[in-house]
């Protein structure tokens, strides 16, 4: 690795020399050079499994380096927990908050502090920690109680937790996969705000777009090796990080042959149905598929989409409305007559949902087909039949996996999406609904998704895509409804992104035409 | 967070070497169950040791006194493989509803109304006085598993229905399944005011190996009854069942995510009830086993905790209904030998420390421990 020579008058506040660390059967770190200078947001780019979050667990005091030197403000650092990596001023926010639900933010923020010591003043750390949001921009009541937040803040309660321990270098892993495309943008302006003010700030994350919307500098990390290391995030094209990321060129637009939509296979009228906390969170959802097409629905998260997907395919009860597949009637019929009459759904939540975690691969791919021919035989699984659909499957979708007996909870994310898309598409569904199917998949795994769905569509299979990447949406689908507070607001088939994002936020199709507000309008 | 990784070390004293825990990221061997197991039975019968020495005991004398006094002969080895029976049956009702998930602690409630049920068949009476052998025997287990059925069916529809905590319910229920029988004892069949029915007619009685002593004189005075054809009868369907069949299939998706067993179609609320039935019968079938083969009557003292006992051989076996018929007779030599050395004290508490070290194993199955050389820091 070349040594980077600091330019004179730049601070290094972190800087990591050869680390190593080594889980069984994996090198996650080989000798992985990391600088860090004050007041910028470097960007640590890779993979899933790339060793992006190891190589800062190490800096965190979480794991401790095999290998390597840490230096942190010019003084030898090796941290043997948390705690000593805290007191040095470094501080990390993780994917999954640590908070507890029924306390207050200031009361979470204080958790495990030394001050106050028996009698807790909260009012007086109430304006203590209102101070710190002002002066960051991080808006959150500190008497709130967390389950009363929502993603957003609670991160921004996250990062409160850590400006109040006095870090001044934050790392934040992949803090964007939980929120919604506003609150992305607020999260990036508090960076900014942190950086002018002279803190330093480790951004992960595996989405190209944000490292070069937010980070001054990049470094890439592929199969824990460096591949670049802290090159200007101005200098270099989007094509260039996917490169180095990758190993190989990444195409970004999925190619899109031509399919002449055929006859109608998804029909749902005026739809109701309650969210899980007894509200009414579908209002009458109208919308069809047809056969060959890919239907997006857009949306900001929790408008009903997860609801809707649950409603289709029969786990939510509709109280009104009318679904048809194919011309039969589905609407609250069981679960398993959907799946017989080919409706196949890849939940948003493939652990808690599309999958068993210890159970293996072959019990995890015989999931929707147990009971059927050839593997269901009478009252018994035949096993040995199951096993060989699964080797196929493992083979066809090139599951990377030891054996098919191996619990799919050790499987990466990519891996287990790929378990779920072989038993849902190797059932040959007539109607597939795919909700979030490529979040937190690295760039390969998404475009080997995207490919994978677009030969369902191509072999005739009508697909409901529900996402919030828009990106995504505007790629693969023939035409997109955008939803809001469980309504369809409209249509759009020619891809109009400012009429969707007015959309999204609540205005009607028609209002847009009256008023005249849409732009292509 | 990925992975989750601790190294502990005691980095004020240098010894060249420290322990290193991590997570599993790999599946563990296959031997690894077993080994742990039997690990955990020796650690177990080593604290016991260590107590019977601390009370001026011989820990060597006391062991060798049990395995002579349970395996060391046929006829020790029938009497043990008699106490085997109900463990092995109440082995296999926890068994099944912990695959599932379902924390079943009622199997002693529904131990008592099997043996309820069986004696129905001839206290009240379901079939006349002289009705053949085995038409009481076919009666009887029918009767006995019906009832515990019953008395798992009732836990598991509330369970299903208002979501009730299965483990509190059918806890409560072993209590009032005990205080049921003891009315019949002492108010309806009591026997001249003991507290006892009376004592059953020989043809309501499962045949045992002393039977057969007229025409093979070897099995005179074995006590063994033809309640362990039906226990290992039972292991083998049940062995079936979980690992070879579709029902098999939904408990163990629904034992590991009920979720996304709802998410493929297969009914929870049905399975809770089915599942807690049929462990409720196999409990059943112990209760019978014991009053048709040991007892011969119904009366207050039939179990000597064997629902409780059940659960402890339940995880010793790791769920897996073969080798649940193995830590039964382990148990069984147990009870019974250890009486002897103790009447109570000592033998229940191996069994305890077996229970508390098997939990504790648990640990090396989901982490990797090893030891390594300290790397200068």
């Amino acid at each position: 690795m070349d040594q980077e020579i600091t330019p004179p008058g730049i601070e290094n506040v972190v800087s990591m020399r050869g680390i190593s660390k080594r889980f069984p059967g994996v090198i996650a770190n080989d000798q992985v050079d990391f600088d860090l200078r004050r007041g910028e947001v470097h960007a640590l780019l890779g993979e899933n499994g790339a060793g992006k979050s190891t190589l800062m667990n190490v800096l965190a005091g979480l794991y401790r380096a095999e290998g390597g030197t840490i230096t942190v403000h010019g003084k030898v650092a090796n941290f043997n927990s948390p705690k000593e990596s805290i007191d040095a001023g470094i501080g990390m926010v993780h994917q999954h908050f640590m908070l507890v639900p029924s306390q207050s933010v200031t009361e979470n923020i204080l958790l495990g502090l030394e001050e106050p010591r028996f009698r807790m003043k909260l009012s007086e750390f109430d304006k203590k920690i209102e101070t710190i949001a002002e002066q960051f921009g991080l808006h959150v009541d500190p008497e709130a109680k967390i389950w009363q937040l929502s993603v957003g803040e609670q991160q921004r309660v996250e990062i409160l937790k850590m400006l109040y321990r006095g870090a001044d270098v934050l790392i934040m892993d992949e803090p964007t996969a939980v929120l919604a495309p506003s609150e992305i943008e607020e999260l990036f302006n508090t960076l900014r705000s942190m950086t002018d003010q002279g803190k330093s700030i480790v951004f992960i994350s595996h989405k190209l777009h944000e490292v070069m919307e937010i980070s001054d500098r990049v470094t890439v990390l592929q199969k824990g090796r460096v591949t670049s290391s802290g090159i200007n995030t101005s200098d270099v094209t989007r094509a260039d990080l996917a490169h180095l990321m990758v190993g190989r060129e990444v195409v970004f637009r999925v190619q899109k042959n031509e399919v002449q939509a055929g006859d109608l296979v998804l029909s749902v009228e005026n739809l109701k149905a309650m969210n899980d906390k007894g509200l009414q969170s579908l209002n009458g959802v109208s919308l069809n598929v047809r056969q060959g097409e890919i239907v997006g629905l857009a949306g900001v998260a929790g408008n009903g989409q997860n609801e809707l997907a649950e409603t289709l395919v029969g786990l939510r009860e509709a109280i009104e409305g009318k679904i048809t597949v194919n011309e039969k009637e589905v609407t609250n019929k069981p679960v398993k007559l959907g799946i017989r009459h080919g409706i196949s759904l890849i939940p948003a939540d493939r652990t808690q949902v599309g999958t068993a975690p210890n159970l293996s691969v072959t019990d995890n791919v015989i999931m929707k087909n147990y009971d059927q021919k050839p593997i269901g035989q009478g009252w018994m699984v035949n096993s040995s039949e199951a096993g060989k659909y699964a080797s196929e499957l493992k083979e066809a979708y090139d599951i990377i996996v030891p054996t098919i007996d191996t619990s799919v909870r050790l499987l990466s994310g990519g891996n287990l999406q790929k378990v779920i898309l072989a038993r849902e598409i190797s059932s040959e569904p007539k109607l597939m609904i795919a909700v979030q199917p490529t979040r937190g998949l690295d760039v390969g795994a998404i475009e080997g998704v995207q490919k994978l769905l677009l030969s369902q569509r191509e072999s005739g299979a009508a697909i409901l895509l529900i996402s919030e990447e828009l990106e995504e949406l505007l790629s693969l689908s023939d035409r997109i409804y955008v939803i809001y507070e469980g309504e369809i607001m409209g249509e759009i088939a020619d891809g109009d992104i400012e009429k969707i994002g007015q959309m999204m936020t609540g205005t009607r199709l028609e209002q847009i035409g009256k008023e005249g507000v849409g732009s292509n309008g | 967070m990925a992975e989750i990784n601790n190294t502990k070390s005691a980095s004020s004293w240098k010894f060249p070497f420290r322990i290193k825990i991590e997570n599993r990221v790999d599946n563990p061997p296959k031997w690894l169950s077993p080994t742990l197991s039997v690990g955990a039975i020796i650690i177990a019968l080593l604290i016991g040791a260590i107590v019977i020495w601390m009370g001026g005991g011989n820990p060597w004398a006391a062991y060798s006194h049990i395995a002579k006094y349970s395996l060391g002969s046929v006829g020790v080895l029938s009497d043990t493989l008699v106490k085997a029976i109900p463990l092995m049956l109440v082995g296999l009702a926890c068994s099944i509803a912990f695959r599932m998930k379902l924390w079943n602690i009622g199997a002693e409630g529904q131990f008592f109304l099997g043996a309820f049920g069986a004696s129905l068949v001839v206290l009240l009476p379901i079939l006349p006085e002289d009705a053949p052998k085995w038409l009481f025997i076919i009666t009887m287990a029918f009767f006995g598993m019906l009832f515990g059925a019953l008395w798992g069916f009732i836990p598991g529809l509330l369970k299903a229905r208002y979501n009730v905590n299965e483990i509190i319910s059918t806890l409560m229920m072993n209590y009032i399944a005990i205080e049921w029988n003891n009315y019949f004892i002492y108010a309806v069949w009591s026997e001249r005011g003991f507290q006892m029915s009376r004592m059953f007619q020989r043809n309501a009685w499962l045949p045992r190996l002393s039977d057969l002593s007229t025409r093979w004189p070897f099995f005179s005075g074995l006590t063994t009854h033809f309640g362990l054809v039906f226990a290992v009868l039972a292991a083998i369907i049940l062995w079936l069942i979980l690992s070879k069949s579709k029902w098999g299939y939904e408990i163990r998706l629904i034992g590991d995510n009920p979720k996304a067993a709802e998410y493929a179609g297969i009914s929870i609320k049905k399975n809770i009830v089915l599942v807690m039935m049929v462990s409720g019968a196999l409990a059943g079938l112990a209760g019978m086993s014991e009053i048709g083969g040991v007892v011969h009557r119904l009366q207050g003292a039939i179990s000597p905790g064997y629902g409780y006992t059940g659960i402890i051989i339940a995880w010793l076996a790791k769920l897996n209904p073969l080798a649940v018929i193995l830590a039964s007779i382990l148990f069984g030599a147990l009870i019974l030998a250890g009486r002897e050395v103790q009447p109570a004290g000592i033998p229940t508490l191996i069994q305890g420390m077996i229970m508390v070290t098997l939990i504790a194993s648990d640990f090396f199955y989901r982490n990797r421990v090893t030891i390594i050389r300290r790397v200068e820091d």
